[in-house]
């Protein structure tokens, strides 16, 4: 008993610090991703604000790398200047909402802690071509935001994902910029003095969330795609290893990782597929299985903390080639009486045909569309909850100002964190497992033989 | 101010969703009660039809990120 109690402390005390830790980075790296403040101009890092009230606002981030980290601008009504501009340094507010929506978005490094992995680029723009690098071409912080200090061709990185400059009178090739600005929705890019707008992220990553055309196109190996390899090659390797087993071991009693697997795989089976599917459940086994253990892995995978942060299952264009497949699946397999059931429902009368049909075609896109929006709700959701919950720490602590209400807070969120972890697990496996059974039932209903007398 | 009513909005849906959810455990709570050997049935079809009722609320939710 008194054992178990130590562990506990034990891990309390380990994820407190790691919270600190986590606020000093949050501290550094998320100071004011809202800049929807005018403007005043500054002449470098100089802070001369004689008349204005900023005691209490710290501006001596000394043990903090603030080179190249040229976002923002100041609150200040009683100017007259406005717009963005160039050379501004830090920033003193926190907006919980864009920090959220920041970390569930792809980006262009991977992160293990403060630590920012450079990823490879493939970037496609009409004129200019394709353009193939490592994202460290563009010169972000290693340990820091990834935010870039280059533009090569025009892109730049802001916050681990590339943008691309509006303005074709921006110089090709290596260009030195001396940091990003941000206002209101608009992302600028401070060059000799000079700022220039760059497009949204290329929506081909599939976010709901800044989308608007673009004109190039980012193929990259985002972070997303890095997780859903490893998952992929994860599994894969889990996989072949108990299959092997199952060979080497015919007839014996299952063990270690075959155990494992083998306690989801008869559930799945003896719970989804056969009461689903009846005599046909071996010929869809195979696709159920894939689609709820990719999911399952993925779901799992992006709740590692510190790791990667990927939000693969939460991210829109992910789960609509899930619901795609589940829509081709059921739609190919569909029998005669699914068909029929369709377009000429038997045994109402004419008038109520011309009402149910076009209700059950459109019944056909709508289940494969809140599969898709089910998965993707539940996993960003989660993402958020959580995201928010360690911002609670900078809104209550004021940044560092404000350090007692930041430690008391610490500890609550920390504890809220915590268990909104453990309740984001039962969902990772609720969801795939949800997943994974409507789509069992939905190919059901196509394959199902005919219920009416002969 | 869209914003505030996007978010009175995304509420009701909640409330709806949060009703139906209810609603589904509490009879699922009575059905094993009463059939404590037909648990494993009755659990999958209460996470079919809870994930159902869900997708209306998610429906609304996304409406409204759309709007916001």
């Amino acid at each position: 008993m008194g054992k178990k109690f130590i562990l506990i402390k034990l891990v309390i005390v380990a994820l407190l610090f790691g919270s600190s830790l986590a606020a000093q980075q949050h501290n550094h790296n998320h100071s004011g991703h809202n800049h929807d403040h005018s403007g005043h101009n500054h002449s470098g890092h100089n802070h001369d604000h004689s008349g204005h009230d900023h005691s209490g606002h710290n501006h001596d981030h000394s043990g903090h790398d603030h080179s190249g980290h040229n976002h923002g601008s100041h609150d200040h009504d009683s100017h007259g200047h406005h717009g963005p501009v160039c050379g501004v340094a830090h920033d003193h507010t926190f907006d919980a909402g864009n920090t959220a929506l920041h970390h569930i978005s792809d980006a262009n490094v991977f992160s293990i802690g403060p630590l920012q992995i450079p990823l490879p680029c493939f970037l496609y723009a009409p004129g200019t071509g394709w353009d193939i690098f490592m994202s460290s071409k563009l010169k972000f912080d290693k340990i820091g935001h990834g935010d870039g200090g280059k533009a090569y061709n025009r892109y730049v990185l802001d916050g681990g994902a590339v943008r691309r400059v509006k303005d074709a009178s921006f110089p090709m090739g290596d260009v030195a910029i001396s940091g990003i600005v941000h206002q209101n929705d608009a992302y600028f890019v401070c060059h000799n003095n000079k700022l220039y707008e760059t497009e949204a992220k290329s929506s081909a990553d599939g976010g709901l969330f800044g989308g608007g055309i673009t004109s190039f196109y980012d193929f990259s190996l985002t972070k997303n795609v890095t997780s859903m390899l490893i998952v992929t090659l994860l599994l894969s390797w889990l996989f072949l290893r108990v299959a092997r087993r199952y060979r080497e071991r015919d007839g014996m009693a299952p063990k270690g990782t075959q155990s494992f697997i083998e306690t989801m795989f008869v559930f799945i089976q003896d719970e989804v597929a056969k009461p689903f599917l009846g005599a046909q459940y071996m010929k869809f086994l195979p696709f159920l299985m894939a689609i709820f253990f990719f999911i399952l892995g993925l779901n799992l995978f992006g709740q590692i903390p510190f790791f990667g942060g990927s939000n693969v299952t939460g991210n829109l264009g992910v789960t609509m080639v899930l619901g795609i497949l589940a829509f081709l699946v059921t739609n190919f397999n569909g029998n005669k009486h699914y068909w029929e059931h369709i377009l000429w429902m038997p045994g109402v009368p004419a008038w109520v045909k011309t009402i149910l049909t076009p209700v059950e075609i459109l019944g056909i896109f709508i289940k494969p569309l809140t599969l898709m929006l089910r998965l993707f709700a539940n996993i960003t959701a989660g993402h958020m909850v959580i995201i928010i919950f360690v911002s609670l720490i900078f809104i209550f602590g004021d940044l560092g100002n404000n350090m007692g209400a930041g430690f008391g807070t610490a500890i609550a969120s920390t504890l809220l964190t915590l268990f909104m972890m453990a309740i984001e697990l039962l969902v990772a496996f609720i969801q795939a497992f949800a997943f994974c059974i409507l789509t069992a039932s939905y190919i059901g209903a196509a394959v199902e033989e005919s219920h009416e007398p002969h | 101010m869209t914003g505030s009513i996007v978010a009175i909005g995304m509420g009701i849906a909640v409330i709806g969703a949060g009703i139906g959810i209810g609603n589904i455990g509490s009879k699922a709570m009575e059905a094993i009660a009463r059939q404590p050997e037909a648990v494993g049935d009755i659990r999958s079809s209460m996470i079919l039809m809870a994930a159902l009722v869900e997708g209306a609320a998610l429906i609304a939710i996304v409406m409204a990120f759309l709007v916001a």
